[in-house]
């Protein structure tokens, strides 16, 4: 990872959804969402099972087009055009409900195909670099299927990070992480919200990395049903609608 | 923030990921093995079924030898997709900032280029088992078999993205495949039957049909590709 120092507000993307909604036939996935987030912010997503977070985020990841209402990207200079999808990708990395990662090749060899698809220079020595922060370098050779559940999750998290996107979209990241792995995840999104990336989180239960969060949204069936705001008590909400699982809360924040 | 991260163009993105598929098979050789079994024993049973004197073999071991290359195409071309899902790899592909065609033209060249190799073992013993002399005539009939087969690789690549996200995918690939190759089966039987015959020649409507057919799909995929691999 090659995270640069650039700050926020000049490069970071606003995500707005404007009455978006999705339907899955009859199954209403997600009603009438309207939601901004600026450059730079941490938004938690929190709710049960089935609420629409993931939904929201693979919409926001352009894997979904929403039934009705629009998702524009804009960067922050004013009276900007709203992006085109083939420029906004170049902006998102991802983490999943799965790992996105091949089982039948290594951790480098993965990290290395999406270098390239990701068209970053001299992707050997990005996806080598990659695996150092994720504690995985002395098992860069080894097929992934090889790998424990919480290996394949700090492998697709390098893999989210590979571009430096500035905006990460984070489907339940600390899912199968052990304490250090849950800390890491900590501390990397930690560095990455200095370089200005805006960061989309969801969970349904507590988690280190939450304690990040500048914002949390609240749904329930589809629905936002509360909304911090970027000043609002973002903490108040996460402890309300997440399940205390691994919660270890900073003092600080 | 993003220093890194291009556009890359169609053709290199289009090799990558025809790179990873080659990997990807060639650590496990699960769909060759499986195919290459496939396709003999089809043609070994109709061999046993018919038992097709030399001319018998002349007149319908071409259409044996392509139904038996479609039969063991929608196998292989089945987990061309799906297996994209089982870690959600798919969405990772699409997320890239890749034309989306290149994830189809990838797997599209690379089912090609393994319907190849299982071309390479199938014609021997298809050789053999109909007592078909196919020496004389190999130049032709590889430009038939590469002008089929790319044909099946494309519509079967493109059913096999569509299949993927149904509920019942296993069988709607074939249920898809094969009514929309027919055109393409009577032609390359037809060729395939005019090369086989006592005095050999290569009709040259049928290959028309044939590149008419593979430059429709392929430009149909091009075109739309990038629909199919949306939620």
């Amino acid at each position: 990872m090659s995270a640069s120092a650039t700050t926020t507000a000049d490069t970071g993307l606003s995500i707005s959804f404007t009455d978006v909604e999705k339907r899955y036939g009859s199954h209403v996935a997600l009603r009438r969402l309207s939601l901004k987030i600026a450059p730079g912010e941490f938004v938690a997503l929190v709710g049960a099972n089935g609420s629409g977070k993931t939904t929201l985020l693979r919409m926001a990841a352009l894997l979904s087009r929403p039934t009705s209402g629009k998702i524009q990207f804009q960067n922050a200079i004013p009276n900007s055009e709203a992006l085109a999808p083939a420029d906004i990708k170049l902006h998102i990395g991802m983490v999943g409900h799965f790992t996105m990662l091949y089982d039948e090749l290594s951790a480098e060899e993965n990290l290395r195909f999406f270098a390239k698809l990701s068209g970053l220079d001299n992707p050997d020595r990005i996806a080598a670099e990659a695996l150092i922060p994720a504690g995985l370098s002395p098992r860069a050779k080894d097929l992934v299927r090889t790998f424990s559940r919480g290996m394949r999750q700090r492998l697709a998290i390098a893999r989210a990070l590979l571009a430096d996107p500035s905006i990460l979209l984070l489907d339940e990241p600390a899912a199968g992480l052990d304490r250090e792995g849950a800390a890491w995840l900590a501390q990397t999104l930690s560095s990455l919200r200095k370089t200005g990336a805006t960061v989309i989180m969801s969970s349904h239960g507590q988690s280190e990395a939450l304690t990040l969060a500048t914002r949390a949204i609240a749904m329930r069936n589809g629905t936002l049903i509360e909304d911090s705001g970027p000043n609002g008590n973002a903490r108040a909400i996460i402890e309300r609608e997440a399940a205390p699982i691994t919660g270890i809360w900073d003092s600080a924040q | 923030m993003n220093q890194g991260a291009k556009s890359v163009s169609l053709t290199r993105a289009t090799f990558a990921v025809f790179s990873k598929e080659l990997r990807v098979e060639f650590r496990s050789f699960e769909l060759l093995t499986s195919t290459i079994v496939f396709a003999l024993v089809v043609v070994f049973v109709f061999s046993f079924a018919f038992n097709p004197s030399a001319a018998d073999s002349r007149r319908f071991g071409a259409g044996f030898l392509w139904i038996a290359l479609l039969f063991a195409s929608s196998l292989m071309l089945q987990p061309s997709f799906t297996r994209e899902r089982t870690n959600d790899t798919l969405a990772a592909l699409v997320l890239a900032p890749i034309d989306p065609f290149a994830i189809i033209a990838g797997k599209l060249f690379a089912n090609f280029f393994f319907l190849v190799l299982v071309e390479l073992i199938l014609l021997p013993a298809f050789s053999v088992l109909y007592n078909v002399p196919l020496l004389g005539v190999i130049g032709q009939l590889a430009g038939v078999m590469l002008l089929g087969t790319f044909g099946i690789a494309t519509v079967g690549t493109v059913f096999a993205a569509i299949a993927s996200q149904a509920r019942m995918r296993e069988l709607l690939l074939p249920l898809l495949l094969v009514p929309v190759v027919v055109p393409l089966l009577i032609a390359c039987s037809g060729a395939t039957m005019a090369l086989l015959a006592d005095t050999p020649e290569l009709p040259l409507s049928w290959v028309a049909v044939m590149a008419c057919f593979d430059l429709m799909f392929f430009t149909a995929a091009w075109l739309f590709g990038g629909y199919l691999l949306e939620e």
